[in-house]
């Protein structure tokens, strides 16, 4: 297939996930949002990993793509936990609810 | 022929998924239509040939990433029980900024690669992989578990101390 048909459904999916994380109120939904624009470079990745003759022998694209994996479950983890402290800490997880740190 | 029509298939699905997933009013309804976009971004794997991957994106992604979003949601409920899913005032310029990207970043594409081809799929089995992650990419692999353990700890670390009142000097 032409190699522009994965990175166009990335670059799309990308403007979708950006607009997910700024515009959304719930901090939890804002993490769906990085959820898919993480998505997005994974599948970039993988892309160019099988349509370049280069990588073929080490498969750099899907190794960094496995550890985006990995490291996009570590971050989810800790980033709800930030966010289950901040709702015990204020009632609340409205991203403009909580300007002030104290 | 059939992989091209497959694959614009499963990106017509994601592409809306996507879309209903960051704009749906209820925030289930959201969290579970990021599970279906999930999904068929690992059929895309499939397609490109990244089995193992496909496989890892189902079981961590849908399987840990999406339950723990969920987990959140429900612990993270107002007393009066609306949950809620407005929009920042933001939103309009939200909305362009994705709008930017997407048209830049397709643009930079199309500019790029436009005339490329993937020629038949990838190698992606767990062999080719797993020989070239423990071959070429250790040191990042040893590093990486490094990583998830120190989410962990930190996770409980920020858990456990957002529960006590007082810290007690010992």
């Amino acid at each position: 297939m032409p190699i522009l048909f994965p990175l166009l459904l990335s670059a799309l999916l990308f403007g979708v996930g950006l607009y997910g994380a700024l515009a959304r109120r719930n901090a939890v939904l804002s993490l769906i949002g990085v959820e898919l624009m993480l998505n997005a470079v994974t599948l970039q990745l993988v892309a160019f990993d099988v349509a370049l003759p280069a990588t073929r022998s080490d498969h750099t694209g899907q190794t960094f793509a496995l550890f985006i994996i990995a490291i996009a479950a570590a971050e989810i983890g800790l980033g709800l936990a930030i966010v289950l402290a901040l709702f015990r800490a204020r009632g609340t997880v409205d991203v403009d609810d909580v300007e002030r740190v104290s | 022929m059939i992989v091209q029509s497959l694959f614009v298939v499963l990106a017509a699905i994601t592409v809306t998924s996507a879309v209903l997933a960051v704009v749906s009013k209820q925030v289930v309804h959201a969290a579970l239509w990021l599970v279906v976009t999930l999904g068929a971004i690992a059929g895309c794997f499939l397609l490109l040939g990244a089995e193992l991957l496909a496989w890892v994106q189902v079981l961590v992604y849908v399987g840990a990433v999406v339950v723990l979003l969920v987990f959140a949601l429900m612990l993270t409920r107002s007393p009066t029980g609306a949950l809620s899913a407005e929009v920042t005032k933001n939103q309009p310029i939200a909305a362009v900024l994705g709008v930017l990207a997407a048209l830049g970043m397709g643009a930079t594409f199309i500019a790029g690669f436009g005339t490329d081809r993937i020629e038949g799929s990838g190698d992606g089995s767990a062999t080719a992989l797993g020989t070239a992650i423990f071959t070429h990419w250790v040191l990042a692999f040893e590093v990486l578990s490094v990583v998830l353990l120190a989410a962990l700890v930190a996770a409980i670390a920020i858990s456990h101390s957002a529960g006590d009142v007082s810290v007690e000097e010992d």
